[in-house]
Protein backbone atom coordinates (compact mmCIF):
# COMPACT_ATOMS: atom_id res chain seq x y z
CA UNK A 1 0.00 0.00 0.00
CA UNK A 2 2.76 2.45 0.93
CA UNK A 3 4.45 1.73 -2.40
CA UNK A 4 1.38 2.91 -4.30
CA UNK A 5 0.97 5.95 -2.06
CA UNK A 6 4.55 7.01 -2.55
CA UNK A 7 4.27 6.53 -6.31
CA UNK A 8 1.24 8.78 -6.19
CA UNK A 9 2.92 11.40 -4.01
CA UNK A 10 6.13 11.51 -6.08
CA UNK A 11 4.27 11.90 -9.33
CA UNK A 12 1.97 14.58 -7.89
CA UNK A 13 4.91 16.62 -6.64
CA UNK A 14 6.82 16.33 -9.91
CA UNK A 15 3.79 17.45 -11.91
CA UNK A 16 3.16 20.45 -9.67
CA UNK A 17 6.66 21.72 -10.41
CA UNK A 18 5.73 22.77 -13.94
CA UNK A 19 4.35 26.20 -13.03
CA UNK A 20 5.27 27.93 -16.27
CA UNK A 21 3.56 25.17 -18.23
CA UNK A 22 0.40 25.57 -16.15
CA UNK A 23 0.43 29.32 -16.71
CA UNK A 24 0.99 29.00 -20.46
CA UNK A 25 -1.72 26.36 -20.56
CA UNK A 26 -4.23 28.58 -18.81
CA UNK A 27 -3.56 31.53 -21.13
CA UNK A 28 -4.14 29.26 -24.12
CA UNK A 29 -7.34 27.88 -22.56
CA UNK A 30 -8.68 31.38 -21.84
CA UNK A 31 -8.00 32.45 -25.41
CA UNK A 32 -9.63 29.31 -26.74
CA UNK A 33 -12.61 29.78 -24.44
CA UNK A 34 -13.04 33.41 -25.52
CA UNK A 35 -13.10 32.49 -29.22
CA UNK A 36 -15.56 29.67 -28.59
CA UNK A 37 -17.84 31.88 -26.54
CA UNK A 38 -17.97 34.59 -29.20
CA UNK A 39 -18.84 31.93 -31.79
CA UNK A 40 -21.60 30.44 -29.60
CA UNK A 41 -22.97 33.89 -28.85
CA UNK A 42 -23.25 34.55 -32.59
CA UNK A 43 -25.02 31.23 -33.18
CA UNK A 44 -27.44 31.85 -30.30
CA UNK A 45 -28.25 35.25 -31.79
CA UNK A 46 -30.40 33.48 -34.37
CA UNK A 47 -32.87 32.78 -31.51
CA UNK A 48 -33.45 29.14 -32.40
CA UNK A 49 -34.35 27.30 -29.19
CA UNK A 50 -31.56 25.01 -27.97
CA UNK A 51 -31.33 22.48 -25.12
CA UNK A 52 -28.85 24.77 -23.32
CA UNK A 53 -29.24 28.53 -23.09
CA UNK A 54 -26.32 30.81 -23.87
CA UNK A 55 -25.34 31.39 -20.22
CA UNK A 56 -25.24 27.66 -19.63
CA UNK A 57 -23.16 27.11 -22.75
CA UNK A 58 -20.68 29.77 -21.61
CA UNK A 59 -20.32 28.12 -18.19
CA UNK A 60 -19.92 24.79 -19.99
CA UNK A 61 -17.09 26.19 -22.13
CA UNK A 62 -15.21 27.55 -19.10
CA UNK A 63 -15.59 24.31 -17.14
CA UNK A 64 -14.35 22.33 -20.14
CA UNK A 65 -11.36 24.62 -20.62
CA UNK A 66 -10.57 24.52 -16.90
CA UNK A 67 -10.72 20.72 -16.68
CA UNK A 68 -8.86 20.03 -19.91
CA UNK A 69 -6.21 18.16 -17.89
CA UNK A 70 -8.86 15.53 -17.16
CA UNK A 71 -8.58 14.24 -20.73
CA UNK A 72 -6.49 11.08 -21.15
CA UNK A 73 -3.87 12.72 -23.36
CA UNK A 74 -1.99 9.51 -24.03
CA UNK A 75 0.31 6.89 -22.67
CA UNK A 76 2.43 7.76 -19.59
CA UNK A 77 5.62 9.22 -21.20
CA UNK A 78 7.90 7.46 -18.70
CA UNK A 79 6.31 4.10 -19.54
CA UNK A 80 6.72 4.82 -23.26
CA UNK A 81 10.41 5.52 -22.62
CA UNK A 82 10.76 2.32 -20.62
CA UNK A 83 9.15 0.35 -23.44
CA UNK A 84 11.46 1.91 -26.00
CA UNK A 85 14.65 1.36 -24.01
CA UNK A 86 13.75 -2.05 -22.69
CA UNK A 87 13.76 -0.80 -19.08
CA UNK A 88 10.28 -2.30 -18.98
CA UNK A 89 11.80 -5.63 -17.94
CA UNK A 90 13.35 -3.88 -14.96
CA UNK A 91 10.06 -2.23 -14.00
CA UNK A 92 8.27 -5.57 -13.95
CA UNK A 93 10.67 -6.88 -11.31
CA UNK A 94 9.17 -4.54 -8.71
CA UNK A 95 7.08 -6.39 -6.11
CA UNK A 96 3.97 -4.39 -6.99
CA UNK A 97 0.93 -4.97 -9.14
CA UNK A 98 1.71 -3.09 -12.39
CA UNK A 99 -1.93 -2.13 -12.97
CA UNK A 100 -2.21 -0.36 -9.62
CA UNK A 101 1.26 1.10 -9.96
CA UNK A 102 0.40 2.64 -13.31
CA UNK A 103 -3.02 3.69 -12.10
CA UNK A 104 -1.53 5.63 -9.16
CA UNK A 105 1.00 7.34 -11.40
CA UNK A 106 -1.67 8.30 -13.94
CA UNK A 107 -4.11 9.57 -11.31
CA UNK A 108 -1.41 11.66 -9.61
CA UNK A 109 -0.29 13.18 -12.88
CA UNK A 110 -3.82 14.10 -13.90
CA UNK A 111 -4.52 15.56 -10.45
CA UNK A 112 -1.27 17.53 -10.48
CA UNK A 113 -2.10 19.03 -13.85
CA UNK A 114 -5.76 19.56 -13.04
CA UNK A 115 -5.66 21.35 -9.67
CA UNK A 116 -3.58 24.45 -10.55
CA UNK A 117 -5.25 24.90 -13.93
CA UNK A 118 -8.77 24.43 -12.65
CA UNK A 119 -8.20 26.88 -9.76
CA UNK A 120 -6.71 29.51 -12.07
CA UNK A 121 -9.55 29.11 -14.53
CA UNK A 122 -12.20 29.28 -11.79
CA UNK A 123 -10.53 32.44 -10.50
CA UNK A 124 -10.45 34.02 -13.95
CA UNK A 125 -13.84 33.00 -15.31
CA UNK A 126 -15.74 32.96 -12.00
CA UNK A 127 -14.24 35.96 -10.15
CA UNK A 128 -12.17 38.23 -12.43
CA UNK A 129 -14.67 38.38 -15.29
CA UNK A 130 -17.68 39.35 -13.10
CA UNK A 131 -15.54 41.93 -11.25
CA UNK A 132 -14.48 43.39 -14.61
CA UNK A 133 -18.14 43.89 -15.44
CA UNK A 134 -18.24 41.05 -17.97
CA UNK A 135 -20.90 39.08 -16.15
CA UNK A 136 -22.43 37.91 -19.43
CA UNK A 137 -19.21 36.11 -20.28
CA UNK A 138 -18.54 34.66 -16.85
CA UNK A 139 -18.71 31.22 -15.30
CA UNK A 140 -21.86 31.15 -13.18
CA UNK A 141 -21.93 29.08 -9.98
CA UNK A 142 -24.14 25.98 -9.74
CA UNK A 143 -27.77 26.72 -8.84
CA UNK A 144 -27.71 24.79 -5.52
CA UNK A 145 -25.04 23.52 -3.08
CA UNK A 146 -26.19 19.96 -3.81
CA UNK A 147 -25.32 20.45 -7.49
CA UNK A 148 -21.83 21.64 -6.52
CA UNK A 149 -21.34 18.54 -4.36
CA UNK A 150 -22.50 16.24 -7.16
CA UNK A 151 -20.19 18.07 -9.56
CA UNK A 152 -17.24 17.44 -7.24
CA UNK A 153 -18.13 13.75 -6.94
CA UNK A 154 -18.49 13.47 -10.69
CA UNK A 155 -15.11 15.14 -11.30
CA UNK A 156 -13.44 12.64 -8.94
CA UNK A 157 -15.08 9.79 -10.85
CA UNK A 158 -13.96 11.39 -14.11
CA UNK A 159 -10.40 11.49 -12.82
CA UNK A 160 -10.50 7.79 -11.92
CA UNK A 161 -12.00 7.02 -15.32
CA UNK A 162 -9.30 9.01 -17.10
CA UNK A 163 -6.59 7.18 -15.14
CA UNK A 164 -8.17 3.81 -16.11
CA UNK A 165 -8.06 4.85 -19.78
CA UNK A 166 -4.43 5.96 -19.42
CA UNK A 167 -3.50 2.52 -18.04
CA UNK A 168 -5.19 0.93 -21.05
CA UNK A 169 -3.06 3.16 -23.29
CA UNK A 170 0.04 2.02 -21.38
CA UNK A 171 -0.95 -1.58 -22.05
CA UNK A 172 -1.45 -0.80 -25.75
CA UNK A 173 2.01 0.78 -25.82
CA UNK A 174 3.61 -2.27 -24.21
CA UNK A 175 1.92 -4.47 -26.75
CA UNK A 176 2.64 -2.43 -29.90
CA UNK A 177 6.02 -1.10 -28.67
CA UNK A 178 5.12 2.47 -29.66
CA UNK A 179 2.85 5.05 -28.04
CA UNK A 180 2.12 6.82 -31.34
CA UNK A 181 -0.82 4.70 -32.44
CA UNK A 182 -2.71 4.79 -29.15
CA UNK A 183 -2.08 8.51 -28.63
CA UNK A 184 -3.20 9.41 -32.14
CA UNK A 185 -6.57 7.76 -31.57
CA UNK A 186 -7.34 8.78 -28.01
CA UNK A 187 -6.87 12.54 -28.17
CA UNK A 188 -9.46 13.35 -30.85
CA UNK A 189 -11.79 10.68 -29.53
CA UNK A 190 -11.83 12.10 -26.03
CA UNK A 191 -12.03 15.74 -27.14
CA UNK A 192 -15.09 15.07 -29.28
CA UNK A 193 -16.94 12.49 -27.19
CA UNK A 194 -16.39 14.23 -23.83
CA UNK A 195 -18.13 17.36 -25.09
CA UNK A 196 -14.94 19.41 -25.07
CA UNK A 197 -15.26 20.37 -28.74
CA UNK A 198 -19.01 20.94 -28.58
CA UNK A 199 -21.49 20.39 -25.71
CA UNK A 200 -22.99 16.94 -26.20
CA UNK A 201 -26.48 18.38 -25.74
CA UNK A 202 -26.04 20.39 -28.95
CA UNK A 203 -25.41 17.29 -31.08
CA UNK A 204 -28.39 16.08 -33.16
CA UNK A 205 -31.20 14.69 -31.05
CA UNK A 206 -30.95 11.23 -32.63
CA UNK A 207 -27.44 10.74 -31.25
CA UNK A 208 -28.18 11.83 -27.67
CA UNK A 209 -28.73 8.38 -26.08
CA UNK A 210 -25.56 6.90 -27.51
CA UNK A 211 -23.57 9.99 -26.55
CA UNK A 212 -24.72 9.82 -22.94
CA UNK A 213 -23.94 6.12 -22.59
CA UNK A 214 -20.39 6.13 -23.96
CA UNK A 215 -17.53 6.31 -21.44
CA UNK A 216 -16.04 9.66 -22.50
CA UNK A 217 -19.18 11.52 -21.41
CA UNK A 218 -17.99 10.92 -17.86
CA UNK A 219 -14.82 12.94 -18.50
CA UNK A 220 -16.54 16.25 -19.01
CA UNK A 221 -20.12 16.33 -20.14
CA UNK A 222 -21.67 14.63 -17.09
CA UNK A 223 -19.73 16.78 -14.57
CA UNK A 224 -20.80 19.87 -16.54
CA UNK A 225 -24.44 18.80 -16.41
CA UNK A 226 -24.16 18.48 -12.62
CA UNK A 227 -22.67 21.98 -12.42
CA UNK A 228 -25.49 23.43 -14.54
CA UNK A 229 -28.06 21.66 -12.36
CA UNK A 230 -29.71 19.87 -15.27
CA UNK A 231 -29.37 16.43 -13.67
CA UNK A 232 -31.76 15.88 -10.75
CA UNK A 233 -33.03 12.94 -8.69
CA UNK A 234 -32.96 9.64 -10.58
CA UNK A 235 -31.08 11.19 -13.52
CA UNK A 236 -28.28 12.27 -11.19
CA UNK A 237 -28.06 8.76 -9.75
CA UNK A 238 -28.06 7.29 -13.26
CA UNK A 239 -25.24 9.59 -14.37
CA UNK A 240 -23.06 8.65 -11.39
CA UNK A 241 -23.89 4.98 -11.98
CA UNK A 242 -22.86 5.38 -15.63
CA UNK A 243 -19.45 6.68 -14.57
CA UNK A 244 -18.97 3.94 -11.96
CA UNK A 245 -20.04 1.24 -14.42
CA UNK A 246 -17.42 2.37 -16.93
CA UNK A 247 -14.75 2.54 -14.23
CA UNK A 248 -15.52 -1.06 -13.24
CA UNK A 249 -15.61 -2.22 -16.86
CA UNK A 250 -12.36 -0.49 -17.80
CA UNK A 251 -10.62 -1.74 -14.67
CA UNK A 252 -11.65 -5.29 -15.37
CA UNK A 253 -10.82 -5.04 -19.08
CA UNK A 254 -7.56 -3.26 -18.39
CA UNK A 255 -6.38 -5.86 -15.89
CA UNK A 256 -7.30 -8.64 -18.29
CA UNK A 257 -5.50 -6.98 -21.19
CA UNK A 258 -2.46 -6.35 -19.02
CA UNK A 259 -2.29 -10.00 -17.91
CA UNK A 260 -2.58 -11.19 -21.51
CA UNK A 261 0.10 -8.76 -22.64
CA UNK A 262 2.56 -9.66 -19.91
CA UNK A 263 1.94 -13.35 -20.61
CA UNK A 264 3.81 -13.03 -23.88
CA UNK A 265 5.82 -9.88 -23.43
CA UNK A 266 8.37 -8.70 -25.95
CA UNK A 267 11.12 -6.53 -24.52
CA UNK A 268 13.27 -4.53 -26.85
CA UNK A 269 16.69 -3.10 -26.21
CA UNK A 270 19.80 -4.86 -25.11
CA UNK B 1 24.58 26.07 -55.01
CA UNK B 2 21.63 28.46 -54.80
CA UNK B 3 19.48 28.67 -51.71
CA UNK B 4 16.56 27.01 -53.42
CA UNK B 5 18.43 23.97 -54.64
CA UNK B 6 20.03 23.57 -51.23
CA UNK B 7 16.61 23.66 -49.62
CA UNK B 8 15.32 21.13 -52.16
CA UNK B 9 18.13 18.81 -51.20
CA UNK B 10 17.29 19.18 -47.52
CA UNK B 11 13.66 18.52 -48.35
CA UNK B 12 14.39 15.39 -50.32
CA UNK B 13 16.41 13.90 -47.47
CA UNK B 14 13.67 14.69 -44.97
CA UNK B 15 10.90 13.24 -47.14
CA UNK B 16 12.83 10.05 -47.83
CA UNK B 17 13.13 9.47 -44.09
CA UNK B 18 9.44 9.90 -43.44
CA UNK B 19 8.18 7.48 -46.07
CA UNK B 20 10.61 4.81 -44.91
CA UNK B 21 7.70 3.03 -43.18
CA UNK B 22 4.93 3.62 -45.72
CA UNK B 23 2.24 1.62 -43.93
CA UNK B 24 2.61 3.41 -40.62
CA UNK B 25 2.92 6.72 -42.44
CA UNK B 26 -0.33 6.27 -44.37
CA UNK B 27 -2.19 5.16 -41.25
CA UNK B 28 -1.00 8.23 -39.39
CA UNK B 29 -2.04 10.44 -42.29
CA UNK B 30 -5.49 8.85 -42.50
CA UNK B 31 -6.01 9.26 -38.76
CA UNK B 32 -4.93 12.89 -38.88
CA UNK B 33 -7.24 13.53 -41.83
CA UNK B 34 -10.22 12.06 -40.01
CA UNK B 35 -9.55 14.01 -36.83
CA UNK B 36 -9.07 17.38 -38.49
CA UNK B 37 -12.23 16.80 -40.48
CA UNK B 38 -14.06 16.38 -37.15
CA UNK B 39 -13.62 20.08 -36.53
CA UNK B 40 -15.65 20.85 -39.62
CA UNK B 41 -18.23 18.28 -38.55
CA UNK B 42 -18.55 20.33 -35.34
CA UNK B 43 -19.31 23.48 -37.34
CA UNK B 44 -21.80 21.57 -39.45
CA UNK B 45 -23.57 20.31 -36.32
CA UNK B 46 -23.86 23.86 -35.01
CA UNK B 47 -25.39 25.02 -38.30
CA UNK B 48 -27.72 22.02 -38.23
CA UNK B 49 -28.84 23.06 -34.74
CA UNK B 50 -29.05 26.85 -35.16
CA UNK B 51 -29.68 27.29 -38.88
CA UNK B 52 -27.64 30.44 -39.45
CA UNK B 53 -24.68 32.37 -38.10
CA UNK B 54 -25.12 36.16 -38.28
CA UNK B 55 -26.47 35.75 -41.80
CA UNK B 56 -23.60 33.54 -42.98
CA UNK B 57 -24.29 30.15 -44.55
CA UNK B 58 -22.33 26.96 -43.89
CA UNK B 59 -20.98 27.15 -47.46
CA UNK B 60 -19.51 30.60 -46.82
CA UNK B 61 -17.99 29.54 -43.52
CA UNK B 62 -16.44 26.60 -45.42
CA UNK B 63 -14.43 29.15 -47.41
CA UNK B 64 -12.90 30.61 -44.22
CA UNK B 65 -12.34 27.16 -42.78
CA UNK B 66 -10.72 25.77 -45.92
CA UNK B 67 -8.44 28.77 -46.46
CA UNK B 68 -7.09 29.01 -42.92
CA UNK B 69 -6.43 25.27 -42.76
CA UNK B 70 -4.57 25.27 -46.09
CA UNK B 71 -2.47 28.26 -45.00
CA UNK B 72 -1.54 26.75 -41.65
CA UNK B 73 -0.86 23.30 -43.12
CA UNK B 74 1.67 24.61 -45.65
CA UNK B 75 3.40 26.79 -43.03
CA UNK B 76 3.54 23.83 -40.65
CA UNK B 77 5.08 21.62 -43.33
CA UNK B 78 8.03 23.91 -44.04
CA UNK B 79 8.30 25.71 -40.67
CA UNK B 80 8.60 22.69 -38.40
CA UNK B 81 12.20 23.56 -37.52
CA UNK B 82 11.08 26.89 -36.05
CA UNK B 83 8.23 25.28 -34.15
CA UNK B 84 10.62 23.04 -32.19
CA UNK B 85 13.51 25.51 -32.29
CA UNK B 86 13.91 26.10 -28.53
CA UNK B 87 14.01 22.43 -27.58
CA UNK B 88 15.73 21.01 -30.65
CA UNK B 89 18.29 23.71 -31.49
CA UNK B 90 18.89 26.09 -28.61
CA UNK B 91 18.91 23.89 -25.57
CA UNK B 92 21.05 21.27 -27.29
CA UNK B 93 23.56 23.78 -28.65
CA UNK B 94 22.74 22.55 -32.15
CA UNK B 95 22.17 26.15 -33.24
CA UNK B 96 25.90 26.92 -32.80
CA UNK B 97 26.68 24.41 -35.51
CA UNK B 98 24.21 26.12 -37.78
CA UNK B 99 25.91 29.45 -37.14
CA UNK B 100 29.23 27.95 -38.24
CA UNK B 101 27.93 27.06 -41.68
CA UNK B 102 28.23 29.76 -44.35
CA UNK B 103 24.52 29.81 -45.12
CA UNK B 104 21.49 31.83 -44.04
CA UNK B 105 20.22 30.53 -40.67
CA UNK B 106 16.59 30.76 -41.76
CA UNK B 107 17.21 28.59 -44.81
CA UNK B 108 18.94 25.92 -42.75
CA UNK B 109 16.17 25.74 -40.20
CA UNK B 110 13.50 25.68 -42.89
CA UNK B 111 15.38 22.69 -44.29
CA UNK B 112 15.55 20.92 -40.94
CA UNK B 113 12.37 19.00 -41.62
CA UNK B 114 9.75 19.11 -44.33
CA UNK B 115 6.96 17.52 -42.45
CA UNK B 116 4.46 15.39 -44.30
CA UNK B 117 1.89 14.97 -41.55
CA UNK B 118 0.19 18.34 -42.28
CA UNK B 119 -0.66 16.93 -45.72
CA UNK B 120 -3.74 15.57 -43.99
CA UNK B 121 -4.81 19.03 -42.83
CA UNK B 122 -4.02 20.37 -46.30
CA UNK B 123 -6.17 17.70 -47.94
CA UNK B 124 -9.15 18.37 -45.71
CA UNK B 125 -8.73 22.14 -46.12
CA UNK B 126 -8.76 21.68 -49.90
CA UNK B 127 -11.82 19.45 -49.71
CA UNK B 128 -13.77 21.87 -47.51
CA UNK B 129 -12.74 24.85 -49.65
CA UNK B 130 -13.90 23.04 -52.80
CA UNK B 131 -17.23 22.21 -51.14
CA UNK B 132 -17.60 25.82 -50.08
CA UNK B 133 -16.87 27.12 -53.59
CA UNK B 134 -19.36 24.67 -55.04
CA UNK B 135 -22.08 25.71 -52.59
CA UNK B 136 -21.57 29.47 -52.66
CA UNK B 137 -21.89 31.99 -55.48
CA UNK B 138 -18.57 33.85 -55.78
CA UNK B 139 -17.07 36.33 -58.23
CA UNK B 140 -15.93 34.95 -61.65
CA UNK B 141 -13.02 32.51 -61.68
CA UNK B 142 -10.83 35.07 -63.41
CA UNK B 143 -10.86 37.05 -60.17
CA UNK B 144 -11.42 34.30 -57.60
CA UNK B 145 -8.62 31.91 -58.56
CA UNK B 146 -5.72 34.42 -58.50
CA UNK B 147 -7.22 35.99 -55.37
CA UNK B 148 -7.29 32.61 -53.60
CA UNK B 149 -3.67 31.93 -54.58
CA UNK B 150 -2.59 35.36 -53.35
CA UNK B 151 -4.49 34.86 -50.11
CA UNK B 152 -2.93 31.46 -49.47
CA UNK B 153 0.50 33.02 -50.13
CA UNK B 154 -0.17 35.77 -47.60
CA UNK B 155 -1.55 33.27 -45.11
CA UNK B 156 1.46 30.95 -45.37
CA UNK B 157 3.71 34.00 -44.87
CA UNK B 158 1.67 35.00 -41.82
CA UNK B 159 1.82 31.60 -40.11
CA UNK B 160 5.53 31.23 -40.97
CA UNK B 161 6.00 34.63 -39.37
CA UNK B 162 4.30 33.37 -36.21
CA UNK B 163 6.56 30.30 -36.08
CA UNK B 164 9.70 32.39 -36.66
CA UNK B 165 8.60 34.88 -34.00
CA UNK B 166 8.03 31.99 -31.60
CA UNK B 167 11.54 30.70 -32.29
CA UNK B 168 13.10 34.16 -31.90
CA UNK B 169 11.33 34.62 -28.55
CA UNK B 170 12.76 31.35 -27.33
CA UNK B 171 16.26 32.88 -27.40
CA UNK B 172 15.14 34.46 -24.13
CA UNK B 173 13.53 31.42 -22.55
CA UNK B 174 15.60 28.57 -24.04
CA UNK B 175 12.55 26.43 -24.53
CA UNK B 176 9.82 26.14 -27.13
CA UNK B 177 7.03 28.44 -26.09
CA UNK B 178 3.67 26.73 -25.96
CA UNK B 179 2.07 30.12 -25.62
CA UNK B 180 2.53 30.53 -29.37
CA UNK B 181 -0.24 27.94 -29.75
CA UNK B 182 -2.57 30.86 -29.14
CA UNK B 183 -1.63 32.20 -32.58
CA UNK B 184 -1.01 28.93 -34.44
CA UNK B 185 -3.74 26.49 -33.44
CA UNK B 186 -5.73 29.31 -31.87
CA UNK B 187 -5.31 31.29 -35.08
CA UNK B 188 -6.72 28.42 -37.10
CA UNK B 189 -9.64 28.18 -34.67
CA UNK B 190 -10.35 31.92 -34.89
CA UNK B 191 -9.82 32.16 -38.65
CA UNK B 192 -12.43 29.47 -39.32
CA UNK B 193 -15.24 31.92 -38.64
CA UNK B 194 -16.14 35.28 -40.18
CA UNK B 195 -14.56 38.06 -38.14
CA UNK B 196 -17.71 40.16 -37.85
CA UNK B 197 -19.00 37.89 -35.09
CA UNK B 198 -16.03 38.66 -32.82
CA UNK B 199 -15.82 41.52 -30.34
CA UNK B 200 -14.32 44.78 -31.61
CA UNK B 201 -11.05 44.58 -29.62
CA UNK B 202 -10.45 41.06 -30.89
CA UNK B 203 -11.04 42.08 -34.49
CA UNK B 204 -8.66 45.05 -34.28
CA UNK B 205 -5.97 43.01 -32.53
CA UNK B 206 -6.22 40.12 -34.99
CA UNK B 207 -6.19 42.33 -38.08
CA UNK B 208 -3.80 45.19 -37.37
CA UNK B 209 -1.34 43.82 -34.79
CA UNK B 210 -1.49 40.17 -35.83
CA UNK B 211 -2.87 40.19 -39.36
CA UNK B 212 -4.83 36.94 -39.24
CA UNK B 213 -8.01 38.62 -40.48
CA UNK B 214 -6.09 40.08 -43.41
CA UNK B 215 -5.35 36.59 -44.75
CA UNK B 216 -8.77 35.04 -44.03
CA UNK B 217 -11.73 37.34 -43.49
CA UNK B 218 -11.10 40.31 -45.79
CA UNK B 219 -10.00 38.33 -48.87
CA UNK B 220 -13.11 36.16 -48.57
CA UNK B 221 -15.23 39.31 -48.41
CA UNK B 222 -13.64 40.28 -51.73
CA UNK B 223 -14.31 36.87 -53.26
CA UNK B 224 -17.93 36.96 -52.13
CA UNK B 225 -18.21 40.59 -53.24
CA UNK B 226 -19.85 41.24 -49.91
CA UNK B 227 -19.99 44.77 -48.56
CA UNK B 228 -18.03 45.37 -45.39
CA UNK B 229 -15.33 47.57 -43.96
CA UNK B 230 -13.01 48.09 -45.81
CA UNK B 231 -14.93 48.14 -49.12
CA UNK B 232 -14.36 45.08 -51.35
CA UNK B 233 -12.29 47.20 -53.71
CA UNK B 234 -9.56 47.51 -51.05
CA UNK B 235 -9.89 43.98 -49.61
CA UNK B 236 -7.74 42.33 -52.34
CA UNK B 237 -4.74 44.18 -50.90
CA UNK B 238 -5.21 42.66 -47.44
CA UNK B 239 -3.08 39.48 -47.84
CA UNK B 240 -0.05 41.75 -48.33
CA UNK B 241 -0.16 42.34 -44.57
CA UNK B 242 0.82 38.68 -44.11
CA UNK B 243 4.07 39.34 -45.96
CA UNK B 244 4.66 42.52 -43.95
CA UNK B 245 4.23 40.49 -40.77
CA UNK B 246 6.70 37.86 -42.00
CA UNK B 247 9.20 40.63 -42.81
CA UNK B 248 8.87 42.10 -39.32
CA UNK B 249 9.38 38.69 -37.71
CA UNK B 250 12.48 38.06 -39.86
CA UNK B 251 13.95 41.35 -38.67
CA UNK B 252 13.19 40.35 -35.09
CA UNK B 253 14.83 36.97 -35.72
CA UNK B 254 18.02 38.61 -37.00
CA UNK B 255 18.23 40.88 -33.99
CA UNK B 256 17.77 37.90 -31.69
CA UNK B 257 20.44 35.87 -33.52
CA UNK B 258 22.93 38.74 -33.26
CA UNK B 259 22.48 38.89 -29.48
CA UNK B 260 22.63 35.13 -29.06
CA UNK B 261 25.09 33.73 -26.54
CA UNK B 262 25.26 29.96 -26.67
CA UNK B 263 23.67 27.82 -24.01
CA UNK B 264 25.78 24.75 -24.79
CA UNK B 265 28.75 23.59 -22.81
Amino acid sequence: MTAYLSAFRARWQVTLQYRAAALAGIVTQIWWGAINIMVYAAFYDGAHPAPLNLNQTISYVWIMQGTLALMPWGCDPDIADAVRSGAMAHDLLRPVDPWWWWFCRAAARILGRLVPRALLMAGFAGIVLPLAGLDDWALHPPPAPADAALFAASIVLGLVLSACITVLLNVATVRTLSPLGANAVITPLSLILSGNMLPLALFPAAAQHVLLLQPFAGLGDLPCRFWLGTLQGPWAAAALAQQIAWIVALTWGGRLALRRTLWRLEVQGG
Amino acid sequence: MTGLSLWLRYARASLAGQVRYPGAFLLQLAGHFATTLMAFAGIWILFHRFGTLHGWTVGQVALFYGLVNIEFAVAEMVGRGFEIFGDAFLRTGEFDRILLRPRWTVLQILGHEVRLRPLARLAQGDAVLALGLAATPVRPALFTVPMLAWTVGGGVAFFLGVLIGQAALSFRTLESLEIANVLTYGGVEAGQYPFDLYAGWFRVLMTWIVPLGAVTYYPVLAILDRPGTPPPALAPLAPGLGFVFLGAMLLYWHRAVRRHASSGS
